[in-house]
Formats: structure tokens, sequence, C-alpha cells
């Protein structure tokens, strides 16, 4: 017996299965809905759904989730009856399905949390299953007609039908003794069993003791008596009905072992001719692999190819943090063995050197395969937009041509994870607002499918993701009478081009006409660009009135590894991302004015940017972070460094002591023995062994300014 | 047979009588920590200080490629501060709070020893002020005629420490 632990993560691995099973299905069904595929493709995409079912259902009887295994055998049905042929796969049958696919997902889910699914839908797609495969009016009438004929027949069953639906898969067990005379009634056997392997697994094994001797035989009688086990979910009716032409040659004799254990121990009577026919029955099974052209087969060898382990995720990121310690051990030293550390009297340590010259390329390049052991396609978050926009642009009534670009790039899981909603929410955005109706874009003279794109790339050490789409764009005059409806903008107020589509990130800023399901609630744009800076990203908005618009979202590759400048901020060393900086200056006190006494501005070529004096706000001498950070003086920062550093739209001037290097760091949390310090983003080890902070440019600004929506002003002059 | 059951209950016996502590000394006095709470020594280097925290805090350091925070015991009891000595050392504990673990690094003047307290030795701390709280104390112990201080490690960290720097940092931030 499986010990609990070793169940549960059994358990497990068949609810992530099922979940790749769902989402094979899912993208199946909806290539289906795309009638331009031949029939070849036609065929493979209904064989994959159909062995995607089968593996859920196989998997849900197994673990006693007879709910599932039920709800997956009717899809089963309709999926099988498409594969004969004897069904089309019209769009009502899929849609149908898709449904299914969707409350199977919720049902797994169920199952996964320990909770009861939502049988109220599940009922109600049950019936429509049902009513599509024409089953509540067929298995009505074979009930009545049963009850006809023999009462206590239709019990029988009934009570095995019940029984074998309770644990889903059967052990049967079947003897089958055929009379000597069967083969001259052209009967063969091994046609049976091909049948019988066609409803489940099957195991043969050839009873031979009744095989006379070579000079007794009659080579047209039949000594072989079989004992099949079957492994399958069909009824004692359907192993009936295979043996239906012979049933009158042959002793045959069924029994349903539930427990393989049984099965095995009734054998040993016949220990030896088992152990002997052994080979027999792989013989007999190679015959029948070969013989069977069954899609299963070739569907397994397929899903083994990529070749890869489930570990999981502490693993990999303590294996991450050991490299991380390697890296800084190397650094450290390559510093005792430069020059200023080695004694001249010494010698030359140039072996040393060497080594520590291989160390070093080995630690990078650990340290690079072990990063991208966190890594994964971003195929698995742009799996759920074809489904998203086939629904949506139903709901909508528009017509989208969705085209995806990319899917193999990869990025961090954590990232990947977060990433998803966001998406959503600029795909629902760009369907709901951005592409027109095919009447609305006939009349602009655009094609009446409107194209939506999602696209992701590397772009130096960065991921690149692009949402855009052709539809009618950011209208500026709408944008900004809404900005100025919403108080965002003062009445008469000019605004830069450039910077009106930056508005829609604004809090509360919504310009649907009216607030539909989809969405337009004005919670949103604001929550996506929140969220993008969370993950140490930004996003941009590029439109043109008429042509469409482009969102486009920088990602760093990874939350745990950032390329950081070093800045020295009296006598510390602190961290600033590189990815947010954007160049740096030398103060010029002529250029520094202070706003209403209390805020400083710096003006760099045409533009006012707010100062923040890091010394101030870092200050450590007493402990305590002092007041609003601002200069005391310009006198102050005079030839002091500025690192001009953009945080979403906003810029910022950080005042600094002097720049040090740059260099890949590793983030560490402070929040694991200490915690979270805001404006901070972690902290880091360096080469020499010392930590050093890592600046989190939106916590400053925020810090300074105040959330984000209190400074629309700022932004826009910014932008 | 017999034998090793006897050494074993007599073992059992002075566990539960008696338990170890790292005993080190802080302005004059000397204090005891648990040993099972203590998961190393070591000695004072740099520290890089920390915004938006309490004094006593004196910054964090890489212990083993961990972040971990450097307390100074002297400035959360409010004595005076000294300059770092030849004998000033960071103990590091493990303190439990709730479901979480937390390693901190606590310096001291100097170690002492690790010696046996046994109950009968052990009182409860007299309620009257002095600069610890009472609170943080679990009992006072007489070894060879000196007092020894037993401090609730967990709780001087969880409520001593870390909410003084919650604190700390929304006065901060304010």
């Amino acid at each position: 017996m499986l010990d609990d632990d070793s169940f549960a993560e059994i358990k497990q691995i068949f609810i992530e299965e099922a979940d790749e099973g769902l989402d094979i299905m899912e993208s199946g069904l909806l290539e289906l809905t795309d009638k331009s595929s031949d029939s070849d493709r036609e065929a493979e995409l209904i064989n994959d759904i159909f062995r995607a079912a089968h593996s859920i259902k196989g998997g849900s009887a197994t673990f006693g989730f007879n709910h599932v295994a039920e709800f997956t055998h009717l899809m089963e049905t309709m999926l099988d009856e498409m594969r004969e042929g004897s069904r089309s796969p019209s769009a009502d049958c899929i849609q149908v399905l898709l449904e299914s696919v969707d409350c199977l997902r919720e049902m797994m889910n169920a199952v996964k949390e320990e909770r009861s699914a939502d049988s109220k839908r599940n009922e109600e797609v049950t019936r429509q299953l049902e009513v599509l495969l024409g089953y509540e009016s067929k298995t009505a009438a074979e009930n009545h007609d049963a009850t006809k004929e023999n009462e206590s027949n239709s019990l029988v069953s009934e009570t095995e039908k019940s029984a074998s639906d309770d644990a889903g898969f059967n052990n049967w067990r079947i003897r089958f003794e055929p009379s000597p005379g069967i083969l001259q009634s052209g009967n063969d056997p091994a046609r049976l069993f091909r049948e019988l392997n066609n409803l489940g697994q099957l195991e043969i094994d050839a009873d031979i003791s009744q095989l006379p001797a070579l000079a007794d035989l009659d080579p047209e009688s039949c000594y072989v008596a079989w004992t099949l086990n079957l492994h399958s979910d069909c009824s004692h009716q359907d192993i009936e009905e295979v043996f239906e032409w012979v049933a009158d040659e042959c002793v045959l004799s069924i029994e349903n072992n539930r427990q393989v254990g049984a099965a095995e121990h009734s054998e040993d009577a016949t220990g030896q001719t088992s152990q002997e026919s052994q080979t027999d029955t792989t013989k007999t099974e190679n015959l029948e692999e070969k013989l069977s052209s069954k899609p299963t087969n070739t569907g397994n060898t397929v899903r083994n190819e990529g070749g890869s382990i489930r570990v999981g995720i502490d693993k990999i990121d303590s294996l991450l943090n050991l490299v991380g310690e390697l890296v800084i051990t190397q650094a450290m030293l390559n510093r005792y063995s430069s020059d200023e550390f080695v004694d001249a009297q010494h010698g030359t340590l140039g072996e040393l050197h060497d080594g520590l010259a291989q160390l070093e390329s080995n630690a990078r390049e650990l340290q690079d395969v072990a990063m991208k052991m966190r890594m994964l396609p971003i195929k698995t978050t742009f799996a759920r937009f074809p489904r998203l926009v086939h629904d949506l642009s139903l709901q909508l009534g528009k017509k989208v041509e969705l085209k995806i670009i990319g899917e193999q790039t990869e990025l961090d899981k954590t990232v990947l994870e977060k990433i998803g909603d966001p998406l959503v929410h600029l795909v629902r955005n760009a369907l709901d607002h951005g592409l027109e109706t095919p009447e609305q874009r006939s009349a602009a003279n655009k094609p009446e499918t409107g194209s939506l794109t999602l696209k992701a790339s590397h772009e130096a050490g960065n991921i690149v993701i692009e949402v855009s789409d052709d539809g009618a764009g950011l209208q500026h005059n709408k944008i900004i009478a809404k900005a100025i409806e919403k108080g965002l903008l003062q009445e008469g107020e000019t605004i830069e081009p450039e910077a009106v589509p930056y508005l829609v990130f604004q809090p509360g800023f919504s310009t649907a006409q009216s607030i539909s399901d989809v969405s337009g609630r004005g919670v949103g744009m604001d929550v996506v660009k929140k969220n993008i800076q969370d993950l140490g990203g930004r996003v941009d908005v590029k439109s043109d009135a008429g042509q469409g618009s482009t969102f486009t979202i920088r990602l760093p590759l990874t939350l745990a590894i950032l390329d950081g400048q070093l800045v020295r901020i009296q006598q510390n060393t602190y961290v600033v991302p590189l990815l947010s900086i954007i160049e740096t200056v030398v103060v010029d006190e002529s250029r520094l004015n202070l706003l209403a006494s209390e805020s400083m501005v710096y003006r760099l070529r045409n533009e006012y940017i707010p100062v923040i004096n890091m010394v101030k706000l870092l200050n450590t001498e007493a402990n305590e972070l002092q007041g609003k950070a601002n200069p005391a003086t310009a006198s102050d920062i005079q030839d002091k460094l500025m690192v001009i550093v953009e945080s979403g739209s906003r810029v910022v001037g950080l005042v600094v002591d002097d720049l040090q290097d740059q260099q890949q760091v590793v983030l560490k949390s402070l929040e694991a023995n200490y915690q979270q310090i805001q404006g901070l983003a972690g902290a880091t080890i360096l080469g020499d062994g010392t930590v050093s902070m890592i600046i989190d440019i939106p916590g400053i600004i925020e810090i300074c300014f105040g959330a984000e929506d209190a400074g629309a002003l700022g932004e826009i002059a910014a932008a | 047979m017999d034998f090793t059951q006897t050494g074993a209950s007599a073992g059992e016996e002075l566990q539960r009588i008696s338990s170890q502590y790292l005993t080190f000394m802080l302005d004059g006095e000397e204090y005891g920590i648990d040993i099972l709470k203590v998961q190393g020594i070591q000695s004072y280097g740099k520290v890089t200080p920390l915004p938006q925290t309490p004094d006593f805090v004196l910054g964090v350091v890489n212990l083993r490629g961990a972040i971990v925070p450097i307390v100074d015991l002297r400035l959360r009891f409010d004595m005076k501060q000294v300059p770092v000595t030849q004998n000033s050392v960071v103990i590091v504990v493990k303190v439990q709070e709730l479901n979480k673990e937390r390693t901190v690094g606590l310096l001291v003047d100097a170690v002492s020893e690790v010696r046996d307290v046994g109950d009968h030795e052990r009182q409860a701390a007299p309620e009257f002020g002095t600069s610890v709280n009472s609170d943080y104390i679990e009992g006072l112990a007489t070894v060879e005629e000196r007092m020894l201080i037993l401090l609730d490690i967990d709780h001087l960290i969880n409520s001593g420490v870390m909410e003084q720097v919650e604190s700390a940092q929304d006065r901060a931030l304010q």
C-alpha cells in the first residue's frame, strides 16, 4: 500500500498533468474552430483532445474523483464520435466542449483545494453534453425496453453498471477456453483479443497445458486456453459482446477483480505455467502493439520527448543562493590575488591568477545555468489568450485575429506568474476599447477583422512584451476631456501630445462610454502600471488615432539578479538598478530652483526635474529618516553628481556623492531576518563581503512625493 | 543493561533540573542566554547602516550569505555606548516568532563561558525598574556568589526589538 505522503505526491502529479491536459484540450478545440485547417490536421487535433480527456478520466477514476471521471466520460464519448467521423466538430459541439473544459478545470481546482466544486454549472454543462449526445431520450427508452423484456435482468445490469461506475476502472479477469473446433468455424481468437485491447489495457496469458505432443497435434484444432486480464472501465456486457459470436464454442468466465493483488494471488495456483508463459505474454503484447496502430502509443512517445523533471522551486532557489555565494567568494579571492595584496618577495602568483580566472568563468557559467532553471517560456502565460480573445470577441460582436509572436521567450517563473493579470487587462482593453466593430472598421476602410498582437522578445537583458492592436487608437481629445472631468487636469491647461496617453494610467480614469462587463470600471490601467512597477519594469504606450495603439512592457529578466550602478552616499555604497537610470549629470547650481522654498527642482534641458538629496533621505547618522529629504541649500549639492532616474513616467534626480562600478548583484531579502524598509528593494553582498542596500526607485519617489495619484501634475510635466 | 538505564535516567534528571546558558558581560553585569538559541559567536566587523531604524539597530552584516541585523544590547538597554574593543563580540541567536525564524546578531562587551544553571539556583526577577525591562528577564541565578541575569531572548527580540523597529519606521515616514 502507498503511504499517505507518496499518495499525495502522486495525486499532485496527476493534478499537474490534468492541468496540462486541459490546456491541450483547450488549445486543440480553439484550433478546431479555425476552419482553415485541413482534415488530417483536424483528425490529429481531435485525437489529441481525446487522449487528454482520456487520461484525465483514467487518472481521476484511479484517485476516486468519480464525478470528474463521469463528467469526462461524457466529453470522451462526444470526442469519440468525432474521432470516428460519426459527428462533425460543429461550432455548437466545440462551444459546449470548451465550457466542459472550464467546468473540468473548476472541478480539478476544487480537487486541488479539497473543496466541493460548483455543481450547478457542472449539471448545466452535463445536461448540454447529454442533449448533444442524444443521451437523455435514448437511455430512457433503453431502460424502458429492458424493463419490458426482463425486469430482473435489467436490475442486474443496473447494479453492475453502478458498481463499475463506482470504481471507474476494473480489472476484468477473463478465462477463455475455446472448444478445439473453434478455428474451423472461422473464428480467430487473436481478433477477439484485439477487440478487447480496444476496450482497455489487456494482458494475455496463454495456457498451453493441453497442448498434445507434436505427433498427435491436429493443426486445425485449437488446444490453447487463455487467461486474460483486462484493465478497463468497460462493463461486463461490453466484454460479453466481444465473445458473442463464439459463445457457443467456448467455456467463458468473466470475473471482476477489484484488487490487482487478488488477481495475482489466484494465479499462484497455476504458478508454474504462468512463469513459463511469461515470455509468451510479452511476445503477444509486442505483436499486439505492432498490429494495432493505436494513436495512444504514438501519443506516449511524443510526450516523453522533452525530457524534463519537476523540481520544487525552493530547491532551485537554494541552489541559486549557493551559486550566488560562490560568485561572491570568487570575487573575494580575486581581490586578494590582485597586485596590492601580493608580496613582491614571494614572486608572482601566476598560477593562482590563472586558476582564479578559470574559477571566475566557471562560476559565471554555473550561475547562468542555475538562473535558467527558473526560466520558463512565456508560452504558459500566452496560452490563455486564444480562449480569452475567442470568448470576448463573440461577446462583443467583433472580429479579431490574434497573433502571438515569440512565445518561446523565457523569463523568470515569479515574473511570469505576476505578469498574467496585467496582460489580461491590456488585452481586454484592446478588445473592448481599442478594436472597432466590423461595421465601424469597414466604414474606416479597414479590413473587418481586427488584429491583436502579443509579442515577446529579449532586448538588452530585458524582456519586452508588446500588446498592440490596429483599432481606433487612443483619442487625445476624449482623454483630455475625461482627465478634466476627473480633476486630473485643469481646464485650459496645456499638455504635450506625448504625455496624453499616459493619463490613462491615472487612478480612476476610464473613457468607456458605459461600464461594461469587460472593462471600464476605472480600476485597471493604474493597477496594471503598479503591478509592472512592482516587478521592476515599466510600461509605455504609443498610440495614433485611427491606427491602433501599442502598449510596451519592459521587465527585468529575473527578480533574483539585477544590473546595478554602485553609488557612494556618505561612507556607504548603494546600488541603483541600472534599468531605471537615464543619465548622470554634475549638478550646476545655476540650474537649481527652489519651489515654494520647500522642494527643489533642477532644469535639465527644458524639463524641470524634482531633486532628491539621497544624503538627507538615507541619513544613517541619526539613524532615522529626516523629513522630506530636500536639500537645505543649493550650495549643499553644488558639484555633486545627480543620477537621473525614472519610474513609470516620473523622472527625478537623485543626488549622490560618487559613482562607482556597475555590476550584477544578487538580490537578498531584508525581510528574512529584519524587516522591509521603504525605499530599499533589498540588500546585496558585494565582492568584498560587505552588505550594500539596493535602492527602490518607486519607493523613494513615494516617500518624497506621496503616492502616485498625488503627483499627477509632476508626472505630466515629466512625461 | 541496568547500567545504561540508570545512566540514561540520571541524564534525563540532570536535563530537567538544569539548563545551559552562554554568559556574557554588559556594562559590568553578567547575562545569560539559553545555549539552544545561540547559533554562533562572531567578531564585530563592518556593519552597513540602515535608514528608518532605531539607533540600537546598528545595521546589517553578511552572515554566510544571509543579511542579518546587528542589535547593540547596550543601546537597547539604554546603557552608555562604548567604543568597540578587542573583547566585543556578536552573539548570533536564532529566535522563534510565530511560524518564522529570525537570525539576529547581538553586540555585547565580551562573552564569558557556558555554564549549567540548576532549577534550584534560579529565581524570578524582582519587579522593579532596571534599565533592562523585567519583561525580558527570564530569571536571576546566583553563580559563585555573583548574580547572573537570564534573558528571555525570544521575547526581547520580538517585542523589545522588532516592535520598536516598526514604530521607528512609522515615525520616520510620517
